[in-house]
C-alpha cells in the first residue's frame, strides 16, 4: 500500500506544495510550486502529487471499460455516446468479423439506436476519436437493467478499495452492477426491491463520495449488520 | 457626492459592495454560478467541452473558448434591445480574453467550452462581476484551470481613487478601471481604463483594484468550498 499523506481540499490555483515532487493528474508545475487545476482533494504519495477531481467530464483512456449508447451508424461503424466530449466509434468488423461486407450485413440488426453496450476503449489519442471494441469476455450489448448516471470522478469511490464498495452493494441486494469508467452504471436485479435499494446505494455514493466512513453508512442504509462480513468485504 | 470619505451608497472609499455567490444553480449546464455584486445580478453557465459547431472553428490541437455576454431587456431602467449591441460584443470578447490565460484546454482537442453570461440586473461593473461568476462556473464544470480569475474595478471619483465603482459613480466619476487578476499567480488578465489618470494615480488605482480582486477571490473560494466540501471544514 502506498503511503498517502496530507490530504487537502483544493480549488484551481491552490499551491499544494513546493519541492522536488512529481506532478501527476490535475496539477501543474510553476517553478518549484505544484498547483491544482481542479476542485478536488490533493494527495501526496511516493514523491508524486495529484488531485482527485470532484467535477469534470470523462476523458477516455486506453483500456477503460465504458458503457455506451448507440446514437447512429454509417455503413462501416457505429457511433456511441460515451458521456464524454468525444464520440466513440465501434467498427462493424469488430462485431461481424473480418469478412464483413456493407452490402451483405445489416448493422441495425445487431445494434440499433438507443442500445446500451459495455465496451472497452481500444485506442484513443488526441488526434482521433476513441475507438471501441466489444471483442472480449463480458463485453457486448446489455440486454436488461437500469441505467444510472453518476459523476465520472466518483467511479473509483463506487468501486471502492479492491472492489469493496461494489461488493457490499451487490451482496446486500443480489444485484448485478456494471460500472463504466465514464460514469454510467447499469444495475440489474431480478428482485425489484433489491434493484431499488441498489440504485439508491449507487446514488448515495455519488452524492457523498468525498465524505469519510461512507462504506459504513451505505451498509447501514442497505441493512447490512455493521461489523459482520467486515473482514471479507473490507479487504 | 461624498463628504468625509463616505460615498453615495454609504461605502468607504476602499470598500467593496456586498457580494454573494452561489455555485451550481443551473441543472442543465455543466457548470454554473450566480452572483449578486451590489445591485448586479448575473448568471453564468458553462457548456462543454463539447463538439464545435460550426466545424470550421474547431482547433485540431486544443479546445477553444467561446463567450457570450448578454444583458436582459429588463436589466436596465430603460428596456434594452435584446439583440447583441456593440458594447456586448466587445465585453464578450474581453471576458473571453480574460479567461483564456486561466483555462487549460490542451486535453480537449476539437472541442469548445461555451461560457454564457446573462445579466439580469445591471449596476455598473457588470463585466467584473460576470468574470467572477464565469470563473467559478468554469471550476464547477471541471475545466482545468491554472488559477481562478477574480475581477474588480477601481476608479477616480471626486478626485479620489475609490474601489469598486458603481453605476452612479461610473457616470459622474473621472475614471473607471476594471481589472481581472489571477491571485495565486499574481498576473493581470484584464486591464481597461476609461478616463484620465496621472501616472501616480494610475499606479494607485491598479493597486486598489488588485486589492479588491484579492477580496473577491476569498468570496469565490468560500462559495466553491461550500458547494463541494460543505463549508470547507477540514
Amino acid at each position: 500500500m502506498m503511503e498517502v499523506t496530507k490530504r487537502r481540499y483544493v480549488i484551481p490555483g491552490d499551491v499544494i506544495t513546493t519541492g522536488p515532487l512529481r506532478p501527476e493528474q490535475n496539477v501543474y508545475q510553476d517553478g518549484d510550486r505544484i498547483i491544482s487545476t481542479s476542485v478536488g482533494i490533493s494527495e501526496i504519495y511516493d514523491n508524486a502529487v495529484r488531485v482527485i477531481p470532484l467535477s469534470g467530464m470523462y476523458i477516455p483512456k486506453n483500456n477503460d471499460l465504458v458503457i455506451g449508447k448507440v446514437i447512429g451508424h454509417s455503413s462501416l461503424s457505429w457511433e456511441f455516446e460515451i458521456n464524454s466530449c468525444f464520440v466513440g466509434f465501434l467498427p462493424a468488423q469488430d462485431v461481424f468479423g473480418r469478412d464483413y461486407s456493407p452490402t451483405k450485413d445489416e448493422l441495425k440488426a445487431r445494434l440499433d439506436k438507443g442500445d446500451l453496450v459495455v465496451a472497452r476503449i481500444a485506442n484513443f489519442d488526441r488526434s482521433r476519436d476513441p475507438l471501441l471494441t466489444i471483442q472480449d469476455r463480458d463485453l457486448g450489448k446489455i440486454e436488461s437493467g437500469e441505467l444510472i448516471e453518476i459523476a465520472p470522478s466518483k467511479v473509483p469511490r463506487l468501486i471502492g478499495k479492491r472492489g469493496s464498495m461494489i461488493q457490499t452493494i451487490e451482496l446486500a441486494t443480489k444485484a448485478m452492477i456494471t460500472i463504466g469508467q465514464n460514469g454510467w452504471v447499469v444495475v440489474s436485479c431480478d428482485d425489484p426491491v433489491g434493484l431499488l435499494k441498489a440504485i439508491q446505494a449507487v446514488k448515495m455514493v455519488d452524492a457523498q463520495a468525498h465524505t469519510p466512513n461512507l462504506t459504513e453508512r451505505v451498509k447501514s442504509m442497505l441493512g447490512v449488520e455493521l461489523g459482520e462480513n467486515n473482514d471479507t468485504i473490507n479487504e | 457626492m461624498n463628504e468625509n470619505g463616505i460615498r453615495c451608497d454609504g461605502r468607504k472609499i476602499d470598500q467593496l459592495r456586498n457580494i454573494s455567490l452561489k455555485v451550481g444553480v443551473l441543472k442543465n449546464a455543466d457548470g454554473s454560478a450566480y452572483i449578486e455584486f451590489g445591485k448586479n445580478k448575473i448568471l453564468a453557465g458553462i457548456f462543454g467541452p463539447r463538439d464545435v459547431h460550426p466545424k470550421h472553428m474547431a482547433d485540431s490541437d486544443k479546445g477553444i473558448l467561446r463567450c457570450r455576454y448578454h444583458m436582459s431587456p429588463f436589466s436596465v431602467t430603460e428596456r434594452k434591445n435584446p439583440a447583441p449591441s456593440r458594447r456586448e460584443i466587445e465585453i464578450s470578447k474581453v471576458i473571453k480574453e480574460a479567461l483564456q490565460p486561466a483555462v487549460i484546454l490542451k486535453d480537449f482537442p476539437r472541442t469548445v467550452v461555451d461560457v454564457f453570461i446573462e445579466v439580469l440586473q445591471a449596476d455598473g461593473g457588470s463585466r467584473c462581476a460576470a468574470l467572477d461568476a464565469a470563473s467559478i462556473a468554469l471550476a464547477d464544470a471541471g475545466i482545468p484551470m491554472r488559477d481562478m480569475v477574480s475581477a474588480c474595478a477601481a476608479g477616480k471619483v471626486a478626485d479620489q481613487i475609490v474601489l469598486d465603482v458603481n453605476d452612479e459613480e461610473d457616470k459622474e466619476g473621472q475614471a473607471d478601471m476594471p481589472v481581472a487578476y489571477m491571485p495565486n499567480l499574481g498576473k493581470v488578465t484584464l486591464m481597461q481604463l476609461d478616463g484620465i489618470l496621472t501616472p501616480s494615480e494610475y499606479k494607485k488605482c491598479l493597486e486598489t483594484a488588485i486589492g479588491g480582486c484579492k477580496q473577491v477571490y476569498e468570496i469565490q473560494r468560500k462559495a466553491l468550498m461550500e458547494k463541494y466540501f460543505e463549508n470547507g471544514s477540514q
